[in-house]
C-alpha cells in the first residue's frame, strides 16, 4: 500500500510540475529553453534553502526527475562541497553531484550518433 | 517593355513559359494535389548522406528530367536563374556548377519562383536572352535543421506554424511564342515590408502584408481589379496568412471573391498535421508547375496572378530581436 | 499613422486571429506524460533498491536519473522520442528526459558535419543553456554558503 501511494505521489508531483510548465508555455511566449532555465534556477534556489529535500522525501522520483530536481542537486552539491572541502568544494561541488548524469548524456549520445541518423518527421 | 506606374513592368512581346516540371516528396504526393504531382520520391534522403545533398539532388533531378523529357539541349539555354532557402543558396549554386551554364542566384526566400520568372521575362523581353531556365526548391528536413531544431529533438509545433514543402519546381522561359503555353504578361516587383512580427513560427502573419502591398500596387499600376482574373494565387501564406491577406485587402476596399487560392493552404490537407499549410520556396514552385501551369495549358484558367511571398529573416537577426521583413513578387500570366 | 503604431495594431490583430493550441488538452497531456515518466523513474528506483538494499537514497536517485537519460537517448536514436514529445510537450522536456533528448538529437543531427565541429561543437546547441546556467547557479550557491559559513 505504501509503495502504491509513493507511485501516486510521484505521478502527481511530476505531473503537476510539467503541467505548470505547459501552462507557462501556452499562456506566455516564453520558449521551452527559457522555461527550462527558469525552472532550473527555481530548483537551485529551493535547493539552496534546503526546501526541495522535503518534496523529494515526499514524492521521490516525482521531485528528482523534473529539471527542478537537477537544479536542486546542483545547489545541494555545492553546499555539501563547501562544507567538506571549503572554497574549492563550493566551486566544483554542484558539477560533482550531477556529473554522472551529464557524463552519461554526453557519452551515450556520442555513442548512438555513430550509428543512428536523423529521420524526417512524419507529421 | 514598358514600366507602368511605380513597380509594374509590361512585356512588349509575349514571353512564354514553355515547360514546367515539379518533383515532390512523399508527404506532398499524399496530399490533396496527389494526381497533379506525377513525379515524386519516397525516400526523404533521396539516397544521399545529408538532407542538403538530398535537396541538391532533387533539384538536379527535376531539371534534368524536364530537359530530357522535352529533348531540350542544355547549351540552348542562355541563363539559369534560381533560388532556394538554404544559406548561401547552396542548392541552386551547386546545381548551377553541374549544369555549366551562366547562373544568376536570387534570394527572396519563398518568393524565389516569381522573382526568377519575373527577372527572366524582363531579360527576354529586353532582348538579352532567348531561353532561360528558372527554378526554386526547398526540403523540409534541410530547412528544419537550418532554421529550427534537430529533427529528433522533441518539440511541439504551434497551431499557427507551417510545414516546409519538400519539392523542386523548374520552368523554361522562352522568347519564341507557342500557342498552348501560358505567357507572362506583366510582372510587379514588391517592396520589402516589416510589420513587426517576431514569431518565427508565424510566417503567414509576417508575409501577408507583403503580398497585400504588392497586389495593391499592381492593381493601382495596371488599373485592374481582382474580378479581372480567373485565379489569384498567393505563395505560402497558409490558412491564417491568407485570411489576413483578404482582411488587409478588404480594409482597402478590394474584395477578393472565390477566385483566390493559396498554394501553401492547398498542398496539404487537414489530416497531415501541417497546421496552417505548406511553406518554403518549393511550395509555390511545385504548385505552380504541377497545378496552375497545367490548368492554364488546358485553357481551364485564362488569366492568373501568382504572388509568391518570402520571409527574409535569418536565425541570427531573429535571435538579435529583429522582426521578420517580407517581400512578394507578382507575375501576371495569360493562357 | 506612423510605423510603430501600425505594427502594434497589426500585432494585436494577428494575436486575435491566430488559432490557439487547445490548452486544456495540452495541459492534461503534459500532466499525464510528466507523471508517467516520474512514475517510471520511481519504479526503476524501487527495482534498484530491491537489488541493493544498502544503497543510500542519493545514489539511488542518481541511478534513476541515469536510467531515464539512457532510455531517452536510445528512444531518440530510434526516432521514437520526438513522437512522444509531440504528444507530451512540457511533460517530456521538463523531466531529465528533455535534457538527454536535446543532447542526443543534436549529436545525431550534426554528425554529418563531422565528429569535431559537428558532434563535438554542436552537441550543446540546445542543452547548453541548461548546463551553463546550472553550473553558474550552483557555484553562486556554493560561494554564498561558503561565505556565510565563515561567520
Amino acid at each position: 500500500m505504501v509503495a502504491v501511494l509513493m507511485y501516486l505521489k510521484a505521478f502527481l508531483v511530476g505531473g503537476i510540475i510539467c503541467a505548470i510548465a505547459e501552462l507557462i508555455l501556452i499562456k506566455t511566449k516564453i520558449t521551452p529553453a527559457r522555461i527550462l532555465v527558469l525552472f532550473l534556477m527555481f530548483g537551485a534556489v529551493l535547493g539552496g534553502f534546503n526546501i526541495w529535500t522535503y518534496v523529494v522525501n515526499w514524492a521521490g522520483a516525482g521531485a528528482t526527475l523534473p529539471i527542478i530536481g537537477f537544479g536542486n542537486s546542483l545547489a545541494k552539491g555545492a553546499i555539501e562541497g563547501a562544507t567538506s572541502n571549503g572554497f574549492f568544494g563550493a566551486l566544483g561541488g554542484g558539477l560533482m553531484a550531477t556529473s554522472a548524469g551529464i557524463a552519461v548524456s554526453i557519452g551515450l549520445s556520442y555513442l548512438v550518433c555513430l550509428f543512428s541518423s536523423s529521420k524526417t518527421k512524419r507529421n | 517593355m514598358k514600366k507602368l506606374g511605380k513597380q509594374t513592368y509590361e512585356m512588349a512581346n509575349p514571353v512564354t513559359i514553355s515547360y514546367a516540371h515539379a518533383l515532390v516528396g512523399s508527404k506532398e504526393k499524399n496530399g490533396p494535389l496527389s494526381k497533379y504531382f506525377k513525379d515524386y520520391f519516397e525516400d526523404d534522403t533521396f539516397g544521399e548522406k545529408s538532407f542538403e545533398k538530398a535537396e541538391r539532388k532533387m533539384l538536379k533531378t527535376a531539371i534534368s528530367d524536364m530537359l530530357l523529357a522535352n529533348k531540350i539541349n542544355i547549351d540552348d539555354i542562355d541563363l539559369y536563374i534560381g533560388g532556394d532557402i538554404l544559406n548561401q543558396l547552396v542548392s541552386s549554386n551547386f546545381v548551377a556548377e553541374e549544369l555549366q551554364i551562366p547562373f544568376v542566384g536570387v534570394y527572396s526566400a519563398c518568393s524565389s519562383v516569381t522573382e526568377s520568372l519575373a527577372l527572366a521575362s524582363t531579360l527576354i523581353d529586353g532582348g538579352f536572352c532567348n531561353r532561360i531556365l528558372c527554378s526554386a526548391c526547398s526540403h523540409f528536413s534541410a530547412a528544419e535543421r537550418q532554421y529550427r531544431f534537430p529533427l529528433e529533438f522533441g518539440n511541439q509545433r504551434q497551431a499557427y506554424s507551417q510545414w516546409t514543402v519538400t519539392g523542386a519546381g523548374c520552368m523554361i522561359v522562352d522568347k519564341k511564342e507557342s500557342q498552348n503555353c501560358p505567357k507572362i504578361k506583366r510582372v510587379c516587383f514588391g517592396k520589402v515590408v516589416d510589420y513587426g512580427v517576431l514569431d518565427l513560427a508565424n510566417m503567414g502573419a509576417a508575409m501577408a502584408p507583403a503580398a497585400a502591398d504588392t497586389i495593391m500596387e499592381f492593381f493601382k499600376d495596371t488599373k485592374t481589379q481582382p474580378s479581372d482574373y480567373d485565379l489569384i494565387a498567393t505563395g505560402d501564406l497558409g490558412k491564417l496568412g491568407s485570411d489576413i491577406f483578404r482582411d488587409i485587402l478588404a480594409q482597402n476596399s478590394i474584395v477578393i471573391e472565390n477566385n483566390y487560392i493559396d498554394c501553401g493552404h492547398m498542398i496539404f490537407n487537414g489530416n497531415q498535421e501541417c497546421m496552417q499549410g505548406g511553406s518554403g520556396a518549393g511550395c509555390s514552385a511545385v504548385v505552380f508547375s504541377a497545378y496552375i501551369y497545367q490548368k492554364m495549358k488546358q485553357k481551364k484558367l485564362k488569366k492568373v496572378l501568382l504572388l509568391a511571398t518570402g520571409a527574409l529573416m535569418s536565425t541570427t537577426t531573429n535571435q538579435q530581436g529583429d522582426a521578420i521583413p517580407a517581400v512578394s513578387h507578382l507575375i501576371e500570366l495569360e493562357a | 499613422m506612423n510605423k510603430s503604431q501600425r505594427n502594434q495594431d497589426y500585432l494585436m490583430y494577428v494575436e486575435k486571429q491566430s488559432p490557439k493550441s487547445p490548452w486544456l488538452s495540452s495541459l492534461f497531456r503534459a500532466f499525464i506524460m510528466g507523471g508517467t515518466i516520474c512514475c517510471f523513474g520511481q519504479m526503476i528506483g524501487d527495482v534498484i533498491k530491491s537489488f541493493f538494499p544498502t544503497m543510500d537514497l542519493l545514489t539511488v536517485g542518481a541511478w534513476v536519473n541515469i536510467s531515464v537519460i539512457a532510455l531517452t537517448i536510445i528512444l531518440t536514436a530510434f526516432g521514437i522520442f520526438d513522437v512522444l514529445a509531440k504528444y507530451g510537450g512540457a511533460g517530456t522536456f521538463i523531466p531529465i528526459s528533455g535534457f538527454a533528448n536535446s543532447i542526443a538529437s543534436c549529436a545525431i543531427e550534426y554528425k554529418k558535419e563531422g565528429l569535431v565541429f559537428g558532434v563535438g561543437a554542436k552537441m550543446f546547441y540546445v542543452a547548453g543553456p541548461v548546463i551553463v546556467n546550472g553550473v553558474s547557479y550552483s557555484m553562486l550557491v556554493g560561494i554564498i554558503y561558503f561565505i556565510i559559513s565563515l561567520f
